[in-house]
């Protein structure tokens, strides 16, 4: 079995800069589906999506409410909706009330593939402002999954990844250019 | 046996008893969204695990009513995506205007917020008279804030810019009257509207309608309750009757996908063929 089947990232303030970063240096047969949450408002258009599926090898798209898992593709929550993952890889949205003053909301990302997921599931979380993905990324951890936490130093907004380091704790904590090739060693390797 | 397959198990629990006491089958649910639900009211409780809540829903009856009204919360607007709204007053209100009584079923109407932007709307375009609308939810609590039109006046700047994006033709300001910290609308708009209780789940369709709205309902439901209830509109549907879903809702993926043909993609109007 392999021994992580999903990744979850979490960014907020400065996220589209690392994003353009980390998804393009993701290999193109990357073996595992990407999550993603970006603190962003809630908009018709898929642009975001777009200019990353244009920088990168792996698919980036809109996440859609029955979305089945694939490997090798990103799946980016929309605004004003929060993601979650099912049983059975499923994806599915929700327009509950923010979390962290945040919708989509990290915690409710990682919290809901922890319980999916739980020790074969990786939990990034990257530059941003506030403190939302602390608890979701300790609950990852609680699980047995891996913590990944972008160092401070090199986050255009240090909170999130200093908040996430103290509730949570890390596994890791790697400069945003090695993250990627992290992640493509350590699923390569399962 | 883990921790968190000890919360799996008591969640099982928990939603079945809600089942066999009251008659509320929420097993079709998406589950993480529930989880997190039954999660908060048990933080709010001012307990750890899910399982000190099974004492309170089997001997307290009052705690039903409170995990109904955790169940609904939604995060909803007036005249929310104002497109969706121009686009039915420009391409949908000139289709029925042929019939002599517009019947209008909104499933799932939480606290009502739709319904009343639905009425101003027909109001402006002269057809409220004409109209009934039905406006249902499950949960009674919901259905009498719906009734009661009273919403916090803060949201009010929010629901003024929807409205004007949505090509309302008047001042919003009009429809309201304010009365300390909230806005009461007005009760003319309520005259053709019947707030009722009904259940997606396990009630019966309703008949004649020419237009179903049901929007950011269908996300909280897993496949099967999603057919279940594509199919409960289908049946309450009239010929070349409309359908508005939310914005991430389709009637693709459902078998119910040959009846109804994509009216307006983007604002997520189909029709009846």
């Amino acid at each position: 079995m392999a021994r992580y089947e999903a990744i979850v990232i979490g960014v907020s303030a400065g996220g589209l800069q690392a994003l353009s970063i980390l998804i393009p240096s993701l290999p193109e047969n990357f073996a595992v589906p990407v999550l993603i949450v970006l603190h962003r408002k809630a908009e018709r258009d898929s642009f975001l999506e777009e200019h990353l599926d244009g920088l990168s090898q792996v698919k980036v798209r809109v996440a859609k409410p029955n979305d089945i898992l694939e490997p090798g593709k990103v799946y980016m929550a929309p605004g004003g909706y929060h993601l979650m993952v099912e049983r059975g890889n499923i994806l599915a949205l929700s327009i509950d009330p923010p979390v962290c003053f945040s919708l989509p909301s990290i915690d409710v990302l990682f919290e809901s593939a922890a319980d999916v997921y739980q020790e074969k599931l990786i939990g990034v979380i990257l530059t941003g402002a506030n403190s939302d993905g602390s608890d979701g990324l300790k609950k990852i951890r609680a699980l047995g999954g891996l913590g990944v936490v972008q160092d401070p130093e090199t986050a255009d907004a240090p909170t999130m990844p200093e908040s996430a380091i103290s509730v949570a704790g890390a596994d890791h904590i790697l400069p945003l250019d090695e993250i990627g090739s992290f992640l493509t060693e350590i699923i390569r390797g399962t | 046996m883990k921790d968190h397959e000890k919360e799996e198990l008591e969640l099982d629990v928990f939603l079945t008893l809600v089942h066999k006491c009251y008659g509320y089958d929420f097993s079709q649910y998406a589950r993480a969204s529930i989880k997190r639900r039954v999660q908060k009211l048990t933080l709010l409780s001012g307990h750890k695990h899910i399982s000190a809540l099974l004492p309170k829903i089997l001997y307290e009856p009052d705690f039903l009513d409170e995990f109904l009204r955790g169940m609904s919360v939604t995060v909803t607007e007036m005249f929310r995506d104002p497109w969706v709204f121009k686009m039915l007053r420009e391409k949908v209100i000139p289709a029925l205007r042929i019939f002599p009584k517009i019947n209008i079923w909104h499933a799932g109407c939480a606290t009502g917020e739709e319904v009343y932007s639905m009425a101003i709307l027909l109001q402006e375009e002269g057809l409220l008279e004409y109209s009934r609308i039905y406006a249902t939810d499950f949960n009674d609590h919901s259905l009498r804030i719906a009734h009661n039109g009273i919403y916090p006046l803060e949201n009010m700047k929010k629901y003024t810019q929807n409205y004007i994006q949505a090509g309302g033709k008047s001042s919003f300001s009009d429809y309201y009257r304010v009365g300390g910290e909230f806005a009461i609308f007005d009760n003319s708009l309520k005259k053709n509207i019947v707030f009722t209780n009904h259940n997606l789940v396990e009630d019966q369709a309703f008949g004649e309608m020419n237009l179903v709205v049901c929007r950011n309902v269908l996300i909280y439901f897993n496949q099967t309750l999603q057919s279940r209830v594509l199919g409960l509109f289908r049946d309450s549907l009239s010929t070349r009757g409309f359908l508005i879903l939310g914005e991430k809702e389709t009637t693709r993926f459902s078998k119910l996908d040959d009846d109804f043909e994509v009216f307006s993609s983007r604002e997520k109007i189909f029709r009846m063929k």
